[in-house]
């Protein structure tokens, strides 16, 4: 297949980017996206002129490193993550655009690779449940109903790829804080710390600066874990609890 | 078992004594290694006496003594958040943008514990049987003993953090078999158990960075090792958004930074899996083990051209239902598989195992279908596959139970090779999955090297010469959560250790020599990039020191490896600058220390004149093709020390340190699946 | 605006789900508000003297417990906090949304949302300048375009659509209104929590689509109707 890619390249977060346009020859459709732009990155090296910077590296589709805005569409077409999308997903002459993820709380550290530390510090606001090491009791003293258990584990599926926000109009990252709400707020376990959770999570949520939800449902759409937009109702219905016992 | 001495103290075995020399005048022989640390008695006690017998750290000291931890993967995570709450002050470096991103998270199948809630005869002295046995009898038993022990708290810690374990209608957890064990020990989180358990340790860890006992430097990688006045006491690490040289000293030093399965360029391996950390720490004097260890996985996707970056494994539970077959003849190697009839078809395990047929275990399914391909039997792209038929099973089960139990499977397998194996029969090759090879390390976990301590993949102490499936995610938190913390405090009780600062040579050198290599990589000015020269190094090692190995090839591939390293250092091109966001220049200095790494490999292997656990050497076969292991030979850790040499120059010839394997508590036994 | 900071003593009052719980707060009151507007406007199809006594009525309701029109301020100043508090709201969201992403995309595919959905903000600033003219026209101004009297509601209303034009803005108006409530009653219930699960979120989709079709499409039947002439005076 032969390709035109319009690339986004910055130097560094401080830098101005701009789209930059490469052809490449010889794609396989076998190839993986990424191995797609291992190739052109092979092909700029031997040029002499800098390789694209993006992140990837479980490249198995979990470890949620890799992102890209593929033709306007974060992950590109397939529901699933940039590693996992391959080649044959594409036709011969297509013009592919390809940008980091957008969002002021992401930005941009080089070309295609962002920062999303702001996951982190949302996840330190209370995106756990307090056990220290040794003191947990015996695991099957406390059981779980099996529906809670399974539902916790879909929305635990979480890979912290960032899609949802770099799919929400609004910049909006409830979708990621709210997976981890749900996936909480549904064992015993998490109920002690359930509505501080909720309160502090948005609070950084807000302060990194993503923007508020506005129930579009374009981040569940993106996210290629298939997490549904029904754990954001999750996350105000907290929430509005929490306000109400006064946090 | 009924029989062994309770008190511990009778060997079951004698020292080895090696008799072939194959490797020699590759390397030179040192004094025997005694692990100084190693516990005595009876072995259910020993690890509540060690436990008893180290030092604690008085609560209000522990702010004062500083712990580095490289890597944030289920060691490294578990062991940063343990710490942290315990009090120290902890920094823990990754090179991923969050430490949830570390590669403990793309394991698949679960997670091991005696905990016998199947009431099925499983116990900590089974548990600690079957992972001794399932090594090959090439692992310490004290250490492998503890890990069982231990492992039954590791699921009430996850389960207290809230992993969501597969339950049964009950709402207490389920298990699952594994690997071809007969009990049901394995806990599980559908196929994703590795990323909930890492999910939890990253919970846990993010709370005390919150916390501000954690401080947690992302996107940096550790480069160097500082050791000043005999101690680990710090890391040169480079931030790799803005290419600054950093030195972080600490009390003490923790590597928790995985395996170096990259070394064969494709393997299941995140892409940024690399053996920088330990073998810098090796350059700096600490023991590599067993380095030619590594486990092949027998059912990865097989790979599609040139331009393939990773492999992907798909869980070995296909096994259980699919049939392996390649065809009789050559000739029908391009043919559409559907079209060959029953009769052309060899299902070559079902042949030659007929107990176990499909079954066999990890090694031998992988040897199996080499020697296929090798005879040019392989399907698919370069003649490197084998037809996993699910016709059959199909058939018999119907489509819909078949999607049910391998749904997810199936489609990973169309997303990636764009066939569906419902239609048409899978093909897989095997792969190169984890490294039982690590840094050399005591009962405590600690390196030969004071102050260095090495947790997870990238030590060596627990899985022998192969790894049981489901026991890499145990002994990653095993260590990070439960022994880690309490043997190190025995070290720490020491410290605070003087105070270092920038103008001390040690740290001066360790930087000096930072800024030395990255200058000399973006300096060759050469033609080829960093990932040429790590294919070429990965087809050498998977040709010559993968899943079969002979003298020949093995000491070919040393003399392939130096002439590759050499081109490397001439004609390397690294574009762009120190001081930014560098991924070639990250790149080539990660390829640098593979190639040292392949060559050491490569003389273990060689030294090694035995087929042991994942590894089989042609020159060790019973007479009907098998895999015959030598206890009086090898029943010994090959600990390396590095032999000298500058970075770019030849390796000076190691130094082989030997540790005797002995045994009271279980008997060696030779495999046998025929 | 990213940051490295943790945010202290956090308030769940003060954040964004707090605005979208006012949003979704005075919304259902809107909602509320326009059935039965859209009810009263249907009287007009029973002709003349039975809307301008409904008219009439809703001055003299409640009284002599409440003064005339006591009741009809009560719930006019229901509805101007009600609408202060969503439009500032909606305006501060939409602030926090443009500081959200300040680098657009060259390329970005709306794959999930729906038109209603992308529509709401400036479909919320067309109501906003609808509602003053609609004031204007029938509340406070009274104006009659067609230069008729003012103080016979009935008339009014057939004199104003009567008049082409104002028949075309009020129906865009309505598309506008029927948008903003297809998405508003489903983002309520999302916002409010209600929606929790796949069946309950489907629900609250068709709730959207019911709202917004009966409350747009009663309003328009006495516009279409006067210009059919099948209402006249």
């Amino acid at each position: 297949m032969k390709l035109t890619l319009k690339i986004w390249r910055q130097p560094d977060s401080a830098a101005k980017g701009a789209m930059h346009t490469y052809q490449l020859n010889d794609v396989s459709p076998d190839m993986s996206f990424l191995e797609m732009l291992d190739v052109l990155n092979e092909d700029l090296n031997a040029k002499g002129e800098e390789p694209i910077a993006f992140d990837s590296d479980c490249r198995e589709g979990i470890c949620g490193m890799c992102g890209l805005m593929i033709n306007g569409q974060a992950h590109g077409p397939e529901v699933t993550t940039t590693c996992q999308l391959h080649m044959r997903s594409f036709k011969d002459g297509d013009v592919i655009t390809i940008e980091p993820w957008r969002a002021d709380a992401f930005p941009v550290l080089k070309d295609l690779c962002v920062d999303r530390g702001a996951f982190d510090r949302i996840i330190q606001q209370g995106g756990f449940i307090s056990a220290n090491t040794g003191s947990a009791p015996e695991a099957n003293n406390l059981p779980v109903n099996k529906a809670d258990a399974d539902r916790a584990f879909n929305v635990a599926t979480c890979i912290g790829c960032g899609a949802c926000v770099a799919a929400c109009p609004n910049g909006s990252a409830s979708l990621f804080m709210a997976a981890k709400i749900t996936h909480l707020g549904l064992l015993p376990q998490g109920q002690p710390e359930r509505e501080t959770r909720v309160v502090n999570m948005v609070a950084q949520h807000d302060h990194e600066g993503f923007g508020g939800c506005t129930n579009i449902g374009e981040c569940a759409a993106a996210c290629p874990k298939e997490i549904p937009l029904d754990v954001i109702s999750q996350l105000n219905k907290d929430l509005r609890t929490a306000i109400k016992r006064g946090h | 078992m009924g029989t062994l001495d309770p008190s511990g103290t009778v060997a079951l075995n004698k020292a080895s004594v090696q008799k072939s020399d194959d490797a020699a005048g590759f390397y030179a022989l040192g004094d025997k290694l005694v692990d100084d640390k190693a516990p005595t008695g009876p072995i259910k006690d020993r690890w509540t006496n060690r436990k008893f017998e180290n030092r604690l750290v008085n609560p209000a000291n522990r702010r004062k003594l500083s712990v580095i931890i490289v890597g944030t993967g289920l060691a490294g995570a578990s062991a940063g958040a343990t710490l942290g709450e315990a009090g120290y002050h902890v920094k823990t470096f990754f090179y991923q943008d969050s430490p949830r991103r570390a590669h403990s998270i793309a394991a698949q199948g679960g997670i091991n514990a005696a905990k016998n809630y199947m009431e099925d005869g499983d116990s900590t002295f089974r548990l600690f049987y079957d992972t001794v046995k399932g090594g090959d009898y090439r692992s310490r038993e004290s250490n492998v003993y503890r890990l069982a022990e231990v492992s039954a708290n590791i699921i009430d810690q996850c389960v207290a953090q809230g992993v969501p374990f597969a339950r049964d209608y009950g709402g207490l957890l389920d298990n699952r078999s594994f690997g071809g064990v007969q009990v049901s020990r394995t806990f599980y989180a559908r196929g994703q158990t590795g990323q909930q358990l890492l999910i939890g340790a990253y919970q846990a860890l993010e709370r005390q960075v919150a916390a501000g006992t954690v401080e947690a430097y992302s996107r940096h990688e550790m480069l160097e090792l500082i050791v000043a006045d005999g101690r680990a006491r710090g890391i040169v690490a480079r931030d790799m958004v803005t290419g600054e040289i950093e030195t972080h000293l600490a009390d003490v030093v923790v590597l928790a930074s995985g395996g170096y399965g990259n070394v064969f360029f494709l393997s299941t391996n995140a892409m940024g899996c690399n053996v920088t950390a330990t073998w810098r720490a090796h350059r700096k004097g600490a023991y590599m083990a067993n380095p030619c260890y590594t486990q092949i996985h027998p059912t990865c996707i097989p790979v599609s051209g040139d331009h393939q970056s990773k492999l992907t494994l798909m869980s070995e539970s296909l096994r259980n239902d699919g049939r392996i077959w390649v065809p009789k003849d050559r000739a029908d190697r391009d043919k559409d598989p559907r079209q060959i009839p029953e009769e052309d078809r060899d299902y070559y395990l079902e042949r030659i195992y007929p107990a176990f047929g499909n079954l066999v275990p990890r090694d031998i399914a992988s040897r199996a279908a080499k020697y296929q391909c090798d005879d040019g039997k392989g399907v698919g792209p370069g003649g490197l596959g084998v037809y996993l038929d699910f016709a059959d099973a199909i058939a018999r089960l119907g489509r819909d139970a078949v999607e049910a139990k391998y749904g997810n499977l199936f489609d990973m397998y169309q997303r990636i090779t764009g066939e569906n194996p419902y239609e048409v029969p899978m093909r897989i090759y095997p792969a190169v999955h984890y490294v039982m090879g690590g840094l050399w390390v005591d009962y405590d976990l600690q390196s030969n090297v004071p102050g260095l301590f090495v947790t997870g993949e990238a030590n060596f102490s627990d899985h022998g010469a192969n790894r049981l499936g489901a026991s890499a995610l145990m002994q990653g938190l095993a260590d990070g959560y439960f022994v880690l913390p309490n043997t190190i405090r025995e070290y720490l009780a020491d410290g605070p250790f003087d105070k270092l600062d920038e103008a001390h040579p040690a740290v001066a050198e360790a930087r000096a020599n930072v800024e030395d290599r990255l200058g000399r990589l973006l300096a060759i000015g050469g033609e080829r990039s960093a990932d040429s020269y790590h294919k070429e190094l990965g087809h050498i090692m998977w040709e010559y020191c993968g899943m079969e190995r002979t003298k020949e090839g093995l000491t070919l591939a040393i003399e392939k490896i130096r002439a590759l390293k050499q081109d490397f250092w001439s004609n390397l091109r690294v574009l762009g600058t120190a001081d930014s966001l560098n991924q070639s220049l990250e790149k080539a200095g990660r390829v640098a220390d593979f190639m040292e790494l392949g060559e050491l490999m490569c003389i273990d292997a060689l030294n090694r004149r035995e087929s042991c656990g994942g590894h089989f050497r042609a020159e060790s076969q019973t007479e009907d093709g098998e895999a015959l292991r030598h206890d009086d030979e090898f029943a010994y850790v090959a600990a390396w020390e590095f032999g000298g040499g500058a970075d770019g120059e030849p390796m000076g010839t190691p130094v082989l340190h030997k540790e005797d394997l002995i045994y009271t508590a279980i008997e060696m036994k030779q495999r046998s699946y025929k | 605006m990213a940051t490295t900071t943790l945010v202290k003593g956090a308030r769940g009052s003060r954040s964004t789900v707090a605005l979208k719980l006012l949003m979704a707060g005075s919304g259902l009151i809107f909602i509320g508000f326009v059935l039965m507007h859209m009810y009263g406007n249907l009287k007009m199809f029973a002709g003349h003297d039975a809307f301008n006594t409904y008219a009439e009525h809703l001055r003299t309701f409640g009284e002599p417990m409440l003064p005339r029109t006591g009741l009809l301020w009560v719930l006019r100043i229901v509805l101007i906090v009600s609408l202060l508090l969503h439009a500032y709201s909606a305006f501060i969201l939409w602030g926090r949304a443009n500081g959200a992403r300040s680098q657009r995309y060259a390329v970005k595919k709306n794959l999930a949302s729906s038109l209603s959905s992308r529509m709401m903000r400036w479909g919320g600033v067309t109501l906003l300048l609808f509602i003053i003219w609609h004031l204007l026209n029938f509340t406070i101004g009274k104006i009659n375009v067609a230069g008729g009297a003012t103080n016979d509601p009935y008339n009014l209303v057939v004199d104003s659509f009567g008049t082409w034009w104002l028949t075309i803005i009020y129906l865009v108006a309505m598309v506008a209104l029927g948008m903003h409530l297809h998405h508003g009653t489903w983002s309520a219930m999302q916002t409010l929590g209600f929606t929790g699960t796949e069946a309950a979120r489907r629900r609250a989709k068709t709730a959207g689509w019911l709202v917004a079709l009966v409350v747009a499409g009663g309003f328009s039947l006495v516009p279409l109707a006067v210009l059919f002439s099948l209402i006249t005076k």
